[in-house]
């Protein structure tokens, strides 16, 4: 089946303008907030999302701050079934997670298994007062009962169908495409 | 990666992968928990028929850390006295149900043997092997030397143009023969010192620098220098006149250390005879990475553990 897009760059753009917002609103500032980006992709949005709060709330700082990286791999339940994954590295911002307000970032949230496996490794890192989820595109068909809190676009799909999300960080240019 | 057997089945990006794995396992440590659930329900069996204190606590940490089982058998004590050989004893303790052994011959070859005897299905990691190897030893040899130079700017390094001098008893080292092979793939230059009698017959094919003047190889420079403990054990001659003579020209004494660069770095993978090649004050200085060779085994070995167990099993060659 032909690709076909989804969410041009100017769409990524904004979605992530507005979930940067109903993060700030539903925090009620950026206090203790602390962005944790799933990697690959989540961590460019978790950048995204930290550099538009950080021109919204001087507090939360420009320089990424209090936006860090979190790998799941050594969590996942998949492990034993597919081929040795390469781990990616866990950053966490300097002022660590205990009582902070984190939330997480991943691109597209399918199964949910993925968020399981950050939930339990975030556990392993700290206490946060509250876990939050944000995601570019949620494609449902979910196997696990975990929602997201802020969603880019809801992409209703069939499991057949692939989702391709495409960031100028690492493939050039902002796209999403269905296949 | 079914098995970890020898330096020599690794080419420079999977050396490379394995540091980069190690960095991940490293920040573990830190965490407010230092466990990983990575490997919950496999167990791995230590089989240590030779004496060794660090190889078999680090190993047994990191399977730890990464939430397998262990079991750990040493040959003093055990059945092996009774003499039973090593097939029998890998296939008891393969019929308890494990999913790798980690093993420490005093017979070169054994952990190769062990893999590709189809005696048992576990993965095998090779943690030395008579006079052969220890890959694991040169893979945080290489990870110590990279961590010091480059500190967090580490990760996807490799060791270009780093000079690495290895000195001592080389003939009967499995950590000098692992080394030569791991630190020049990832494209350091080795230079060996070491009395005539103490290098192996064949060094001169080795990609490394050959010479048996430890002054000389000081005074020309080095980032590293590793110093070999003299295996007295494994000696059934006279390798060289006396003790005090082989300290006299090739251990690494407090003048010797004074005349070392600035930041050279002073390496031992332990048990160090101080005194003898290696003097108190160059193994406790700031520039000994000895106690961060430890720590960062325990990261290398998480690395291995994970590499040889999470993934689905590979077909069996």
């Amino acid at each position: 089946m032909a690709a076909r897009t989804v969410l041009h760059q100017a769409d990524i753009t904004r979605a992530l303008t507005r979930i940067s917002h109903e993060i700030l609103e539903a925090n009620s500032g950026a206090s203790d907030l602390v962005l944790l980006g799933i990697p690959t992709r989540g961590v460019l949005l978790a950048d995204r999302i930290g550099a538009i709060i950080g021109a919204l709330e001087p507090g939360f700082g420009t320089a990424g701050e209090r936006v860090g990286a979190l790998d799941v791999t050594m969590y996942r339940d998949d492990l034993g079934r597919q081929p040795t994954r390469t781990p990616s590295p866990t950053r966490v911002p300097a002022t660590g997670i205990d009582g902070a307000t984190v939330v997480l970032v991943d691109d597209v949230l399918y199964s949910g298994r993925t968020i399981r496996a950050a939930l339990d490794a975030l556990g392993d890192l700290g206490r946060p007062r509250a876990v939050r989820l944000a995601v570019l595109v949620d494609r449902g068909h979910r196997e696990l009962p975990i929602r997201a809190d802020f969603v880019g676009k809801n992409l209703p799909s069939s499991v057949h169908e692939r989702i391709n999300v495409r960031l100028a960080e690492t493939d050039g240019d902002d796209l999403v495409e269905i296949s | 990666m079914r098995h970890m057997l020898s330096t020599r089945d690794l080419d420079r990006d999977a050396a490379v992968g394995i540091l980069d794995i190690a960095e991940d396992m490293a920040d573990v440590a830190t965490r407010a928990v230092p466990k990983l659930p990575t490997l919950r329900g496999k167990t791995v069996a230590n089989l240590f028929f030779e004496d060794s204190t660090r190889t078999r606590l680090s190993f047994e940490a990191a399977a730890k850390r990464l939430s397998a089982d262990v079991i750990t058998f040493s040959a003093k004590g055990s059945s092996v006295s009774k003499g039973e050989s090593l097939k029998d004893t890998a296939q008891t303790i393969a019929a308890m149900g494990i999913d790798a052994v980690v093993l420490r011959h005093g017979a070169s070859g054994a952990a190769s043997v062990l893999a590709n005897s189809g005696w048992i299905d576990a993965a095998v990691v090779n943690a030395g092997d008579g006079t052969h190897e220890h890959p694991t030893q040169a893979l945080l040899d290489a990870y110590s030397i990279r961590k010091r130079l480059h500190g967090t700017a580490s990760r996807g390094r490799d060791l270009d143009g780093i000079r690495v001098t290895i000195v001592g008893d080389i003939l009967h080292s499995r950590v000098a023969r692992s080394n030569v092979t791991l630190l020049t793939t990832l494209g350091a230059h080795v230079t060996l010192v070491a009395p005539a009698t103490l290098l192996p017959v064949g060094v001169r094919s080795w990609p490394v620098a050959v010479t048996h003047d430890l002054d000389a190889a000081i005074a020309s420079g080095a980032d590293a220098i590793m110093m070999l403990r003299v295996q007295s054990e494994r000696m059934n001659a006279a390798y060289f006149p006396s003790e005090r003579e082989y300290a006299r020209q090739w251990g690494l004494d407090d003048v010797r250390f004074g005349r070392l660069g600035p930041d050279t770095m002073v390496l031992h993978p332990g048990p160090m005879n101080r005194g003898f090649e290696i003097s108190a004050a160059a193994a406790d200085s700031a520039r000994s990475v000895v106690l961060d060779q430890v720590t960062n085994g325990v990261s290398i070995r998480m690395a291995v553990l994970y590499l040889v167990l999470a993934g689905a099993m590979e077909a069996k060659s």
